[in-house]
């Protein structure tokens, strides 16, 4: 299936979902087992149409290279990225995504991935350059879509359960501290492999259950910013905007929450003085990135794994700790299918955000 | 000369009903009706009446009845009767025929082309009766980013909110309890109680009203703090006082229902308290002229901005107000580089307290794709955030402002309807001075018709009536805070338009 093409590209796919977040704090690599497990075990909020999995820690070969996973929807798609590739990037190593072919996942796209480094004159932006190449693939290379573009992490994902998914992309076999599983249930399209769930740039990966309402002004905002929507889904969104927050205007996390899921006005006056002034201001300026309707999301980069709902919250979302990990979840029981001795649990307040951040090195 | 003229109104009096109160005789500001004592009749001039039912609303036994004149000139799709009309005034005076209020030609609407969306299954309508529900808009300049600095470097990666503090200072901003204004009127054009009624209802529902270019009267810098003060081509009633006490400071370059010329304040009407107002003397006439004679060009407008801002020492945003014209995108984006703090649009469906009918009717465009396309051009531009949008011309209901919010307007100006929920019948009247409503006069016989009591509260009530329907609306729409609404086209369908106005509206059509 091909990526749609809007004009206005202000067009938007709808979906619901389920979302499945686990982190060790500690930096210590684990397989995807359980991941897999808890989100197989919320399949009846997914539909076939799409599942996927972010997973971080995954090449501490290749920890300093960008990887890049490229789906290619046709074979003539190749070449001309990889020559534009190679024009712009060192490429450390080539490889085609290992994959189990299965009844149940028809019509895959050629899957490749690149470990890529940038020229030494491009390091001290290295991570715009990325965002722009990756944006020049998605909107300029017919067929082609880079779906994965962090340094030692990855995203697999399709259209199919998510059963179905992480065994055609053999993820038993891989080891990260961090994981992200996601099963979707996407509502007018036929899901395509790109439209699937994580959505990723450069190290930030979302998943996300929900609709915003808000996305028409999210998206022109976003482009007014530079951002080129090229999927037209919520989650791609969110990813934007957690970049141009946290990254770009180096906004930290909690600040950020408070954008995109901003307190009433009457909250913020009843609030402190000092805290009046800077959330009246955050709200004044990013207005337009508020994120309006019903979500629940998990945004993820190498660092930190944030839990957020909608400032209402009209999606669910739960979370719990053990130890070292920390579960994100659309139901608590796929938590508890995985850990059946939480220390601790509890749903996430409206609008106030889960943070739990790497403590060891990654 | 003989006029050719015939009534364009027919009076009927059911003189079962008459009770020869005689109300209609003093209350028809134009004359019409007479009381004949010795016959115990009242008489009533079809020549004088202008239809704005005065009479008939006060009638206590409602024994009359005003109808068209049904004259059949001979059809002719291009002799119409209006076109005949027209000549023949022209052909007995010799003169530019003037008009009141926004445009009665049938340009298109093109707000009754546009549908709005609702939420249905995949995410949940929220009901504002049970529900927060925020329209509150702030009109000023937004930076492209908040800057913040952090204390102590170490604690960035655990710190808490409080430990980072704000180092962006913004530009004032304003804020709005509903993203509805009172449109520019000036004292003059409409009278002193029109004026506090308008005054006093922003005050009580906590948005803005407009001084038009007419001065700030003594009794309403009270209320300045709800004022947008308007420094036009006349320069009338600006000065120090008036600039400090405002809100808001509006350069007005031009107005939907007359872009391009001026404005002219007969001296008949430049009565004492006018004259004080507007610092010319009493009994002269008050000419804007057409231009601002320091304003030829971009450069100059600028100067005039920080001229204003200097002057306020940067304490109030300063707005820009054009007429909707061909190239109002390219405008404004010169506006907002060369300071403007908000832009305003006036659209040709625009009101008037007088203009020559053959511009209001014929010069401008409508305020929905001037709108759209500034929007457009700022966003191109990667401007919007340095302005706030107003909207204006023609706006009758929550559904045309919930659609202009839509579009990509921050806030809406309403004159007309305001003057409607004050009394006004739209005769169209407003140029002769002698509204009977007691709105566009000042003649203190009429003007006492106003109570500013009951206009304020008439006007309060239109405000929440319409706020409480844009929450409705909102809610529907799964949204709730104003700011998710701006500017987010995609919850609006156009219905019955061509390709290219929704290219230009940047809506999709209905079923796509």
């Amino acid at each position: 299936m091909l990526k749609l093409e809007t004009t206005l590209r202000d067009d938007k796919i709808f979906d619901s979902c389920s979302v499945f977040g686990m982190m060790n704090k500690a930096g210590k690599r684990f397989s995807g087992q359980d991941v897999i497990k808890a989100t197989v075990n919320m399949q009846e909020r997914t539909n076939g149409l799409g599942g996927g999995f972010a997973v971080y820690g995954l090449y501490p070969q290749f920890r300093d290279n960008f990887a890049l996973h490229i789906m290619y929807l046709i074979k003539d798609a190749i070449s001309p990225v990889e020559e534009f590739l190679k024009s712009n990037f060192k490429v450390i190593l080539k490889e085609e995504i290992p994959t189990k072919p299965l009844s149940s996942i028809t019509n895959p796209p050629l899957l490749w991935r690149y470990f890529l480094d940038v020229a030494e004159d491009k390091k001290d932006k290295e991570e715009d350059y990325v965002v722009e190449k990756v944006m020049t693939i998605n909107t300029g290379f017919k067929g082609a879509f880079v779906f994965s573009s962090g340094k030692n992490m990855g995203v697999f994902k399709g259209v199919g359960l998510p059963k179905d998914i992480a065994k055609f992309f053999c993820l038993e076999n891989y080891q990260g501290y961090l994981w992200l599983g996601h099963g979707r249930f996407p509502t007018n399209t036929p899901g395509w492999w790109g439209g699937a769930h994580p959505f990723n740039i450069l190290d930030w990966s979302v998943i996300h259950n929900g609709e915003l309402s808000s996305y028409g002004i999210n998206v022109r905002c976003l482009t007014s910013y530079g951002y080129q929507s090229t999927l037209q889904t919520d989650t791609e969104v969110i990813a934007y905007a957690a970049d141009l927050l946290m990254r770009k205007h180096k906004l930290p996390i909690e600040l950020a929450a408070y954008v995109l899921a901003a307190p009433l006005w009457d909250e913020i006056e009843r609030s402190n003085p000092a805290k009046r002034a800077l959330l009246r201001t955050l709200r004044q300026v990013y207005g337009s990135l508020l994120l309006n309707g019903p979500f629940s999301v998990i945004i993820a980069n190498r660092k930190v794994m944030i839990g957020l709902t909608d400032r209402i919250k009209l999606r669910p979302l739960t979370a719990g700790v053990k130890g070292e990990t920390v579960y994100l979840s659309s139901e608590e029981s796929a938590i508890h299918l995985v850990c059946n001795d939480l220390e601790k649990s509890w749903t996430l307040e409206a609008g106030k955000p889960v943070v739990a951040r790497l403590e060891g090195k990654s | 000369m003989k006029s050719y003229l015939l009534p364009e109104f027919v009076i009927e009096r059911d003189d079962e009903k008459c009770i020869r109160c005689e109300v209609c005789v003093r209350q028809c500001a134009f004359e019409v009706h007479t009381y004949d004592e010795e016959d115990d009749i009242i008489v009533s001039d079809n020549f004088k009446c202008v239809g704005c039912h005065r009479c008939l609303t006060l009638c206590p036994t409602q024994a009359i009845t005003v109808k068209e004149n049904p004259l059949h000139f001979k059809e002719n799709f291009n002799w119409t009767a209006l076109v005949q009309r027209d000549i023949y005034k022209q052909a007995e005076t010799g003169g530019v025929l003037l008009t009141g209020m926004g445009s009665d030609k049938a340009y298109p609407i093109y707000w009754d082309h546009i549908l709005l969306d609702a939420s249905q299954v995949t995410n949940p309508s929220i009901d504002p009766l049970r529900e927060p529900m925020e329209i509150r808009t702030y009109l000023g300049r937004k930076p492209d980013k908040v800057q913040l600095t952090v204390p102590n470097l170490q604690k960035r990666e655990k710190s808490s909110t409080m430990d980072y503090q704000l180092s962006t200072k913004l530009s004032p901003q304003l804020k709005l309890e509903t993203p509805i204004l009172f449109s520019a009127m000036s004292y003059g054009s409409i009278s002193l109680n029109a004026c506090k009624s308008l005054a006093r209802a922003a005050t009580e529902v906590d948005t803005l009203y407009n001084t038009g270019e007419g001065g700030l009267h003594p009794e309403l810098y009270k209320y300045g703090k709800n004022t947008i003060v308007q420094v036009a081509s006349g320069r009338f009633g600006v000065h120090k006082e008036y600039l400090d006490v405002a809100a808001v400071i509006e350069i007005k370059i031009g107005q939907g229902a007359k872009p391009g010329i001026g404005g002219h304040l007969p001296g008949e009407k430049v009565s004492e308290e006018i004259s004080k107002t507007r610092m010319i003397p009493a009994g002269t006439d008050a000419l804007s002229p057409a231009p601002h004679h320091d304003i030829y060009s971009i450069e100059d407008l600028r100067q005039l901005i920080y001229a204003l801002k200097e002057a306020t020492n940067y304490t109030k945003p300063v707005a820009v107000k054009i007429a909707a014209v061909h190239n109002s995108a390219a405008i404004a984006s010169g506006m907002v580089r060369a300071g403007a703090d908000i832009i305003a649009l006036d659209g040709v469906r625009g009101g008037t307290g007088a203009a020559p009918t053959v511009i209001r009717d014929n010069v401008g465009i409508p305020i929905e794709l001037a709108l759209a396309a500034v929007d457009s051009r700022l966003r191109e531009e990667g401007i919007r955030n340095q302005a706030s949008i107003l909207a204006a011309g023609g706006f009758r209901n929550s559904s045309d402002i919930i659609k202009a919010i839509a579009l990509g307007a921050d806030a809406v100006y309403i004159g007309t309807a305001a003057l409607v929920a004050m009394g006004c019948h739209v005769c169209q009247k407003c140029y002769t001075g002698k509204c009977p409503w007691g709105i566009t006069t000042q003649d203190p016989y009429l003007t006492k018709r106003l109570n500013p009591d009951i206009g304020t509260r008439r006007l309060v009530n239109l405000l929440k009536a319409w706020s409480l329907e844009i929450k409705e609306m909102l809610g529907g729409m799964g949204i709730n805070a104003i700011e998710s609404l701006r500017g987010n086209r995609l919850r609006l369908r156009g219905v019955g338009l061509t390709d290219t106005e929704l290219k230009i509206l940047g809506i999709k059509p209905a079923g796509e």
